[in-house]
């Protein structure tokens, strides 16, 4: 039995140690907002956080999120409107939605640690999230204004 | 029209007809617009079989195309709803089911509004007509007397209104009015058409509640993960599957059917491991032994294969469109320019891979998934499990919004998978494809070789012009003697050039085809649009000219160019001339536009240049441009444009965000993406071996769109044929380097 927490509530897990943590999420957990996109951590569909840190949840043996706190999408605000959200929204980013999860995650964690991100910064932190819709122009518009308003809020 | 019922729903059989029985609890019963069945309350009139209103007033409308991203679930709602002069806000949508009622619901070609948008405006415009017969009937006053609008029908003569909730229920007990007696708004009367409205699942997918194939669930359901041949055609000589039965959570290993060839759209064959949950049936996968009856489809290796490929387009093929006298003319080699271009296999690689649900139960079976063609999905699930043609409707195909398509969820393999295995087990089957599966099993773009020469003239334009291309034809999927492209596929950009030219020869040649070939977004424009506005920039390098000027002057005139000729029938992609010609004039202005609105013709620093390219089609013109910087060998795009006209835009911001996608998925094929065979076995497997565009490399870009009232074109594919060589082009201009093989990567570092 594995026992961590996801979203702020604690879980216990009766799944093989060596089982992903994304496939435990979805299958088990019915937490499919977390999404497969490679199974090998080159894309960045499946990003959650771990302790605040965004992770491939793909290539994460459940064994090693023992008693660590993990976020997932439906965990990131209460109403949808976390700031990167809003900004999603501003910006109409997805087209066909599958990556943005991954990539709003990827994003929430980048503006936690540096609230005035350059290009280079959202290139460097969000290059391992694909889209292949190709929706990375707005993703970078929406970065800036979702950190914009985290400035402003502090 | 012919399709429609009139009946008076109660919201239980209102929930049946339109699809959120059944499989509504797995799929959440939540309304994109963010109103639930529950939340509306009232009882659902359906007054057709698109448009049902509630007497609260609250209008759902089906959207019947299949969702990739596109926003098509926005669009075709957005056309009924101004033919009906409803309040968006008022509106929720709902996704069709597959099912014939709904007129053709295959989605690709970037057909669903450029093909069907009377269609779609005719759906509204029946509805809004019997609101405006109900109110007249309640008024009893003639039907000129009242007028729609504002969700509500007015009373011209004294000003009254009722509104579409109370009017509800009468409408939906009139007799349908025929077709041409209903009159569509006149264009400039468009209130919706045209506009940016709240875009139908926006709100969910930011909340990371939008539901795909993957993400289906039900109770005892099983998940396959399955090992196919490696080679197309081939099949299980024998399989052990001791060790995979002994992983915890393998339920049952199954060996599916032969199917031969030709392949069609069906499955492979293979084994099947399935169990409780997703990383058990790949734990088990990996323990399956497998011993392969290859076929004999083992091919030379695809790079031999294109080699080939480029040197038939050297000799002399057979002719398609003809012009003037072209073989006798002896070339000047000043004024000559000859050149061979190849593009390789090209996947799709869409972010979700294939997956799958279904569930069969008797001579019943119910399907989950995302699909570019659910009646497809429906006829090929009903022969699956026995149904005859007239049996059909007791296949239900629920369709989820795909995260991705790009045209290899045209085919349903992966559904028919599904319920193969659950036809087997008596169970529901989730199939669900790995990344290594969708990037080894698909069906992809074809490697291809196309060959242009021509001379240049004294007044600056090109003459003597012969094409000539090579490439697996996807006709082959049905039929194995196919070794020509279609007069179709060959009015991909190709036999279809708009120029002016005295004496022209376009030839096509036959071919050989090993993997399944398939459409990939704007399919053979991909390799016709790249070698030809490689080519065109190669013609004005020759002449000393912009390329700009030399489009202008291959374009020569204003006129409307019918390409069909005694060899050739111009299929331009199912429109009529009529009402989508081939305009030169139109061609001419959008370059303009283009050079514009981006510096094109500009000096730019050592190191950097811009290329241009155009393509029409799918019943669009985009013209693009790319800054590029190459030092050290190294790549890097700067900035890109295109400029785009598709007659009338339904939804602007959507058709920007094609155009970006296209800008996009473009870099991918120019830049980085190869599939690659040997033994006719797939050699990538992954984002590792098989790149696709990051954020790191993608450059500032711009669309432009042009207003017009022209017939509306497509978006979905027409943003990618001309961005390809526009790459290409700027890579030559920063750089000398031209790169007539496809993708850059070969040569330099991206």
């Amino acid at each position: 039995m594995i026992r961590l927490t996801i979203n702020n509530k604690p879980v216990e897990l009766d799944v093989e140690p060596d089982m992903p943590l994304l496939y435990a999420l979805r299958d088990e957990l019915q937490l499919t907002g977390t999404k497969f996109g490679c199974g090998s951590g080159l894309c960045g569909a499946c990003t959650v956080h771990m302790d605040g840190q965004p992770i491939r949840s793909c290539v994460m043996p459940v064994s090693a999120v023992a008693d660590k706190a993990i976020t997932t999408i439906e965990g990131l605000s209460e109403n949808a409107d976390h700031h990167i959200q809003n900004a999603w929204r501003e910006f109409k980013v997805p087209q066909c939605g599958y990556c943005q999860n991954g990539q709003m995650m990827s994003a929430a964690a980048l503006i936690a640690s540096n609230n005035n991100p350059s290009d280079e910064d959202i290139d460097s932190s969000m290059q391992g999230n694909i889209c292949r819709c190709g929706t990375y122009q707005r993703i970078r518009q929406a970065i800036k204004t979702a950190a914009k308003n985290l400035r402003e809020e502090v | 029209m012919d399709n429609q019922t009139i009946q008076n729903v109660g919201r239980r059989n209102f929930l049946k007809a339109t699809g959120l029985t059944g499989g509504a609890f797995i799929l959440g019963a939540t309304l994109p617009m963010g109103c639930s069945v529950e939340e509306t309350g009232a009882a659902q009139h359906e007054i057709n079989f698109f448009v049902s209103i509630a007497k609260d007033g609250q209008v759902t409308i089906v959207n019947h195309r299949s969702e990739m991203g596109q926003g098509i679930k926005t669009s075709v709602p957005q056309i009924i709803a101004d033919e009906l002069e409803a309040d968006w806000d008022l509106v929720s949508v709902i996704q069709a089911k597959g099912d014939a009622k709904y007129g053709p619901q295959s989605t690709g070609g970037s057909a669903s509004i450029r093909t069907y948008f009377t269609y779609i405006r005719q759906m509204g415009a029946t509805a809004r007509d019997m609101l405006e017969q109900a109110a007249a009937n309640i008024w009893k006053v003639d039907k000129s007397q009242v007028k729609a609008q504002g969700h509500a029908v007015l009373n011209l003569a004294n000003g009254q209104t009722i509104g579409y909730g109370d009017l509800a229920i009468h409408a939906a007990n009139l007799p349908v009015p025929e077709k041409d007696s209903v009159k569509l708004k006149d264009i400039k009367d468009f209130n919706l058409i045209g506009k940016d409205v709240k875009l139908v699942d926006l709100d969910t997918m930011v909340a990371g509640k939008m539901q795909y194939a993957h993400d289906i669930q039900l109770p005892d359901m099983l998940i396959a993960s399955i090992e196919r041949p490696p080679v197309v055609g081939g099949k299980v000589k024998s399989f052990d599957a001791t060790e995979a039965k002994k992983v915890k959570g393998v339920v049952d290993v199954i060996r599916l059917k032969d199917r031969g060839l030709p392949s069609n759209l069906l499955p492979l064959s293979g084994v099947a491991v399935l169990a409780t949950n997703t990383w058990a049936a790949l734990q088990g996968r990996k323990k399956l032994k497998i011993e392969w009856d290859h076929g004999t489809l083992i091919d030379e290796g695809s790079n031999d294969y294109q080699q080939k490929l480029k040197e038939k387009v050297n000799t002399k093929g057979i002719t398609v469109r003809n012009e003037g006298d072209i073989d006798n003319h002896q070339y000047n080699p000043d004024k000559t320019v000859e050149a061979t271009y190849s593009v390789p296999y090209i996947h799709h690689a869409s972010m979700e891979t294939p997956a799958a649900t279904a569930h069969v139960k008797g001579d019943t079976c119910t399907v989950w998934t995302g699909t570019q063609s659910p009646q497809r999905v429906q006829s090929q699930a009903a022969e699956e499990i026995g149904l005859s043609k007239e049996e059909v409707h007791k296949v239900e195909v629920n369709q989820t919004t795909m995260g991705g398509a790009f045209g290899r969820k045209s085919k349903g393999d992966f559904a028919i998978e599904a319920v193969e295995l659950s036809k087997a087990t008596g169970k529901p089957v989730k199939v669900v494809w790995s990344r290594e599966d969708d990037v080894k099993h698909g069906f992809y773009h074809s490697v291809s070789a196309n060959y242009f020469k021509a001379e240049l003239t004294d007044n600056g334009s090109a003459d003597n012009w012969v094409m000539r291309n090579a490439y697996p034809p996807i006709s082959w999927l049905w039929n194995l003697e196919a070794e020509f492209p279609s007069d179709g596929a060959l009015s991909l950009g190709y036999a279809d050039i708009p120029f002016e030219i005295k004496n022209l020869n376009i030839e096509k040649h036959k071919v050989k085809s090993y993997v399944r070939p398939g459409w990939v977004r704007s399919v053979a424009c991909i390799n016709n649009g790249f070698a030809l506005g490689s080519f065109v920039d190669e013609l004005a390098v020759k002449a000393g000219i912009s390329t700009h000027q030399m489009w202008l002057n291959l374009l020569g005139s204003d006129r409307m160019v019918d390409p069909s000729g005694p060899n050739f029938k111009y299929s331009n992609y199912g429109l009529d001339l009529k009402d989508h010609p081939i305009d030169t004039k139109r061609i001419k202005s959008l370059m303009n536009l283009l050079a514009e609105k981006a510096p094109i013709n500009e000096e730019t620093a050592e190191g950097e240049g811009w290329g241009i390219s155009f393509l029409r089609s799918f019943g669009s013109f985009v013209a693009a441009a790319t800054k590029a910087r190459v030092v050290d060998n190294k790549v890097t795009i700067l900035e890109m444009h295109t400029a785009v006209d598709c007659g009338i835009g339904v939804s602007p911001d959507r058709i920007k965000a094609q155009m970006e996608g296209a800008i996009v998925y473009s870099l991918s094929i120019a830049l980085m993406g190869e599939i690659t065979t040997k033994d006719g076995i797939v050699e990538q497997g992954n984002f590792h071996d098989y790149p696709v565009l990051r954020i790191n490399q993608t450059p500032k870009m711009f669309v432009h769109l042009v207003e017009s009232d022209a017939p509306p074109g497509g978006i979905g594919e027409p943003g990618v044929p001309p961005v390809i060589p526009s790459i290409t082009n700027a890579i030559y201009h920063a750089s000398g380097i031209r790169i007539r093989d496809l993708p850059v990567s070969k040569v330099l570092s991206v």
